[in-house]
């Protein structure tokens, strides 16, 4: 029996205001426990929240670049639960009236486009961070975090597998990173992931019993905590048993989910409209200097990228990923008019050091004009392939100009005829043997003689015109 | 209108309060009597009025993306009954 998943991904990301949603108090990460603290954080009586307007153009930002539909009103709601990282004891949030509803997120399943719609965006406020004690039964709170702004972003169930999973997850991404709103970071939880997993057999049309995976802070967490779900999910369905509807956290060390017991209660959040904030109002106007402000975004930069420099779907998807590689492309491409070789030299020597590092490529020593230098090197035949390689991985630790690496390190290549042929016709003098095997029709034996060229010349001749030129010297008699 | 035992005792859960079996019994059926008076708004044909969000005919009052000083860690922690390392300590939370 087949079976299909389907999975709805509700994402948290962390705005990078200067301050927090509803007061004055800073949002950088790292501080001291609770030094970024004031009254509004902790729910001292008297105190009333005060809106970030910065934290509702940022909202419209995303809701433009997902083609939601923005609402004129809406309204903040609480959310009432009791948890110790929670200091009023509600969180506020929004709840019928979001600030958007619908649109949708493109991905790129195979060689297919596919829409993810999404069901709402709204703004939220963070709640505090608990540190569990290895040893004592104690927590320890930090409210740093409480009140700043989140955005949340929850998906239809559209997604069909957890490779959808991580697309959506990364152009979602992707886009609050052109956008500018949000840093992206999984592993520091400036974007957080929770997913709504159930599996139907192939054709079903019924949704089976959901189950809500949390605890994924990296793509791969993502992506293993799915499979591993609709594995033991398919095993029940087969073997008969329930799927109970229930939330289950990833356990990164064993790789499996893990029923979260204790908060089996359903949730009551008994929402309503927050009386200390008034209705936002959001009019055409508003929307519309928003619109003024965003950038070319990953979808229409994609296209253009295969239009106008003809390059791949897929080239264009990777390099797309980040505005900065994108833009790095263009400088490239501007100087070194060849979009194939650039992207080519990116999306394996850039990337890989780029990955290695967990480094965007404008934090690097890595300039277009380095780097295009480096093409032209090779491209002019100064240098073979294999030492661009080797000179490309010292531009990017030094940012020194390839043609001086070339000269110190003597890595240029051999490519004058005359030269290399004196050194063939002696080393053909010198091995009649081998001459007669060639001739006799081992053809492979010019292998034997192209390594003697690379020993006489310490590897530095170009092995295109060794080939030519000892192909010729050994067919000609 | 109405409302069940079990129901008052789920909001009392909801809000971490105890009572007394005479208590859960009063609150039951005050809380009918408020419902029951409030039910007589459903009298009236609302449907094509806006909905109230706020008793304060106001909207968008918002404030500048500015970070101002924060208040002193000591008094953060002032009502804590117990700190550590300028945490807050309580009772494990997770298992």
């Amino acid at each position: 029996m087949q079976f299909e998943a389907v999975i709805g991904l509700e994402v948290h990301a962390q705005l990078t205001t200067a301050s927090k949603i509803f007061c004055s108090c800073s949002t950088a990460f790292g501080a001291a426990p609770n030094t970024h603290v004031c009254e509004v954080c902790m729910a001292a009586p008297g105190t009333l929240p005060v809106l970030n307007k910065k934290v509702v153009d940022y909202a419209i930002k995303l809701a433009l670049a997902t083609n939601a539909t923005i609402h004129p009103v809406a309204v903040f709601a609480r959310k009432n639960y009791f948890y110790p990282d929670l200091p009023k004891g509600y969180q506020i949030s929004q709840y019928d009236l979001p600030i958007a509803t619908g649109g949708y997120i493109q991905i790129e399943v195979g060689s297919q486009t596919k829409r993810i719609r999404l069901v709402r965006i709204h703004m939220e406020e963070d709640a505090g961070k608990l540190i569990h004690d290895e040893h004592r039964p104690v927590s320890f709170v930090d409210f740093n975090r409480t009140g700043v702004p989140l955005l949340e972003i929850v998906s239809e169930p559209d997604i069909r597998s957890p490779e959808e999973a991580v697309a959506y997850l990364k152009k979602l991404r992707a886009i609050l990173r052109y956008l500018e709103i949000c840093d992206g970071n999984m592993e520091e939880g400036s974007l957080r992931c929770d997913a709504n997993i159930s599996i139907r057999p192939l054709g079903s049309k019924e949704l089976g019993t959901k189950v809500e995976l949390k605890n994924m802070n990296s793509f791969k967490h993502v992506q293993r905590a799915l499979e591993y779900e609709i594995r033991r999910q398919t095993a029940l369905y087969l073997d008969g048993k329930e799927i109970i509807q229930e939330t289950r956290l990833f356990d990164v060390e064993k790789g499996v989910t893990v029923s979260m017991r204790g908060k089996e209660e359903a949730h009551d959040y008994r929402y309503f409209p927050d009386p200390d904030l008034v209705p936002l109002k959001v009019d055409d106007q508003w929307v519309e200097d928003i619109r003024q402000t965003l950038p070319e975004l990953p979808d229409v930069k994609k296209e253009r990228f295969m239009k106008e420099y003809g390059l791949p779907a897929y080239d264009a998807e990777i390099i797309i990923s980040s505005r900065h590689l994108a833009e790095f492309f263009e400088a490239c491409v501007k100087i070194f008019p060849k979009p194939k070789i650039v992207s080519n030299w990116i999306m394996t020597e850039v990337l890989r050091e780029l990955n290695r590092e967990g480094k965007e490529i404008h934090e690097t020593k890595l300039t277009p004009e380095l780097f295009t230098e480096l093409l032209k090197l090779l491209e002019d035949n100064v240098i073979s392939s294999t030492a661009a390689k080797k000179v490309f991985s010292e531009v990017y630790k030094t940012g020194k100009r390839p043609a001086q690496i070339v000269e110190e390190q003597g890595l240029r290549q051999e490519s004058d005829e005359e030269t290399l042929r004196a050194i063939c016709q002696k080393l053909v003098k010198e091995h009649p043997k081998e001459v007669e095997k060639y001739r006799s029709g081992k053809k492979g034996v010019i292998g034997f003689f192209v390594g003697q060229v690379m020993r006489e010349t310490k590897g530095k001749a170009n092995p295109k015109v060794v080939n030519k030129l000892l192909t010729e010297l050994l067919e000609s008699e | 209108m109405g409302i069940s035992k079990e129901e008052v005792l789920h909001v009392a859960h909801l809000a971490r309060l105890e009572f007394s079996e005479e208590e859960v019994e009063l609150f039951t059926t005050q809380l009918a009597d408020i419902l029951d008076y409030v039910a007589q708004l459903n009298e009236l044909d609302t449907s094509k009025i806006e909905p109230t969000y706020h008793a304060v005919p106001m909207s968008n009052v918002f404030r500048k993306d500015e970070v101002k000083p924060s208040s002193p860690v000591e008094d953060v922690l002032a009502n804590a009954p117990e700190r550590e390392n300028g945490f807050f300590v309580v009772p494990k939370v997770i298992k």
